[in-house]
């Protein structure tokens, strides 16, 4: 086994374990938030975009890396952005104007 | 390790601890918003560092750039557009929309890469692999959650859908993606292997989701959100990027406890969904009511108004049918009516009312609702005994006393204690039972009356009637 594969398997298996710690137990109340926080974060495949991208050379590499980079985009803005949403309502100040505009 | 590589791996390990540390504040209402603005802010940081890297490494051609950053601008524009304008009912289907692009997002970046070397060149099991996975899970969760999407969204039957021969089928496209996997991991590189993987995958996708109830949706969405996380944890292992498998890996197992622990609040387990078939999707919404329960009294808005104006302690009780009949204004208005005359109103939320656990606290504080008025179960049946009327708001299950018994489909399932409270009235469209299928003998208390009506329709008469009531 490659040292590259060994790090990045030792990584794998850590942050899964990470995971599985850090969530242990959710009120009922933030479950959908939560859930969408996660589904936030595992656009961090938009990363993976960019690298597809610095290596296409032809029309069909071109598709996919555009097709990666729009998918990849809708779930990481859509999701911070639905998530804040979400959240901002919980502690909202009274009496605001309905109208909010969330910045992310 | 050059410069450029040690700078981004520190920055990514920066990205990726601000991940950690946001799922963990996450965790309390009070730090909830700050946990998920620290989590974008790793997500900023590490774009800006993958724009750097590809500046300063130069092999991103100009169409690539062009392609790109189209593709970026588009799904920024998609997705925050959608977020912003998203009514709150309907979020479910949204995050299991993004949830489906992110996936595909994940097999998109695991074809490219095994194209890329598609010239009959031999690969090492440790990159085919991750490939295989990559696209095998990615492509599911993208079939699977679009077609979860259109269940929510009514798009596609919220009803289990079978077909005849779809044994036969699933068995066959198992087959097909472990002969994919066999000739990717086994045989010299061929466009046609992964495209084969791919078309498996995505049908694996919708026969797994089409059969199981709409109401059991939630449950999938999250299920297939923590699937996302690994196929982008799997992607990180195609282009070496620890980013992708430590966020994607986190997602994943952060994704797996919750969906756990969401199957339980609804006291179903996450094989019994996946077998499907169960219920009929959507409660209360009409259906046979073949054997109603005798003595069920029935009344009208305006007796209830009566009953509320005259009220000291009044316990709103929403369910799923509010969220249905996207009513929550008119209990809001009701509230405050009530509220603005010295009646004390608070309301009891069952841990999974509304389309998914915690979406009624996000339906009711969408329209104002006061956080401390919202009670969750444990303090809302501390209550009841004290509460003069219980306005239960097409909720079924989750006031089933049953559930206290042995030996039915709901026993031991946490309920509200809405019987002990001195009057009942419950604002359902029909006597059809709810999503458990179990008849409902609250319905038939001598404290109990019934308003046969659209939850909207229903509050909107009541809202009339206490008015009345109350200016006389």
């Amino acid at each position: 086994m490659s040292q590259e594969l060994y790090s990045n398997l030792a990584i794998f298996v850590l942050s899964l374990l990470v995971g599985f710690e850090v969530m242990s137990k959710i009120p009922s109340t933030l479950q959908t938030p939560m859930m969408s926080g996660a589904n936030a974060i595992h656009g961090v495949v938009v990363v993976g975009a960019f690298v597809i991208a610095a290596e296409a050379n032809n029309w069909f590499f071109y598709c996919l890396a555009f097709l990666g980079a729009f998918f990849a985009a809708v779930n990481v803005a859509g999701g911070y952005t639905v998530t804040d949403r979400m959240l901002g309502m919980f502690n909202r100040p009274k009496k605001t104007t309905p109208k909010e505009d969330d910045e992310k | 390790m050059s410069v450029l590589v040690t700078i981004s791996s520190l920055v990514y390990l920066i990205s990726a601890v601000c991940y950690v540390i946001g799922v963990h504040l996450m965790r309390s209402p009070k730090t909830a918003r700050r946990g998920n603005g620290l989590s974008a802010v790793g997500m900023f940081i590490a774009v800006i560092m993958i724009v750097i890297t590809l500046i300063v490494e130069g092999k991103i051609t100009g169409i690539g750039w062009t392609v790109l950053i189209l593709g970026l601008a588009l799904g920024i524009w998609y997705g925050v557009t959608r977020a912003r304008k998203v009514p709150m009912t309907d979020v479910p289907q949204l995050v299991s929309l993004f949830n489906a692009v992110g996936g595909g997002a994940a097999a998109v970046i695991g074809i490219f890469d095994y194209t890329v070397l598609a010239n009959g060149s031999h690969l090492a099991v440790a990159f085919s692999l991750p490939v295989l996975l990559d696209v095998v899970i990615g492509g599911i969760t993208f079939s699977g959650s679009l077609i979860a999407t259109g269940k929510l969204s009514g798009h596609v039957s919220g009803k289990p859908i079978s077909f005849p021969g779809a044994r036969l089928i699933n068995a066959l496209v198992i087959i097909a993606i472990l002969v994919s996997a066999w000739l990717m991991i086994g045989l010299p590189t061929n466009m046609w292997f992964v495209t084969l993987c791919l078309v498996a995958s995505l049908i694996f996708g919708l026969l797994m989701t089409l059969p199981i109830g709409g109401a059991d949706m939630p449950v999938v969405v999250s299920l297939l959100n923590a699937f996302t996380g690994l196929a982008v944890a799997f992607a990180g292992f195609v282009i070496d990027n620890q980013v992708l498998i430590i966020a994607g890996a986190l997602v994943g197992a952060a994704g797996t406890i919750l969906t756990l622990q969401m199957a339980d609040a609804m006291n179903r387990s996450v094989a019994n969904i996946l077998a499907g078939g169960f219920g009929t999707g959507d409660s209360n919404d009409g259906g046979a009511a073949d054997d109603t329960p005798v003595n069920v009294k029935e009344t009208t808005a305006d007796d209830i108004g009566l009953q509320l104006a005259y009220a000291n302690n009044v316990m709103i009780v929403p369910g799923y049918g509010l969220a249905a009949a996207q009513a929550q204004h008119e209990v809001a208005e009701l509230a405050k009516l009530l509220t603005d005359n010295g009646i004390n109103v608070n309301y009891a939320i069952h841990p999974v009312a509304g389309r998914m656990p915690g979406h009624m606290n996000v339906l009711l504080a969408d329209v104002n609702v006061p956080y401390d008025q919202m009670k969750q179960q444990e303090e809302a049946n501390s209550m009841f005994e004290n509460t003069d009327v219980s306005l239960v708001i097409g909720a079924n299950d989750v006031t089933n006393p049953l559930a206290r018994e042995k030996g039915n489909a709901i026993s031991g399932m946490p309920i509200l204690d809405v019987d002990k409270s001195k009057a009942v009235v419950v604002i359902k469209r029909s006597m059809s039972t709810g999503y458990a299928g179990v008849q409902n003998p609250l319905f038939s208390l001598d404290n109990t009356q019934m308003l046969f009506a659209d939850a909207k329709k229903g509050l909107a008469d009541i809202i009339v009637s206490t008015k009345e009531y109350i200016n006389q």
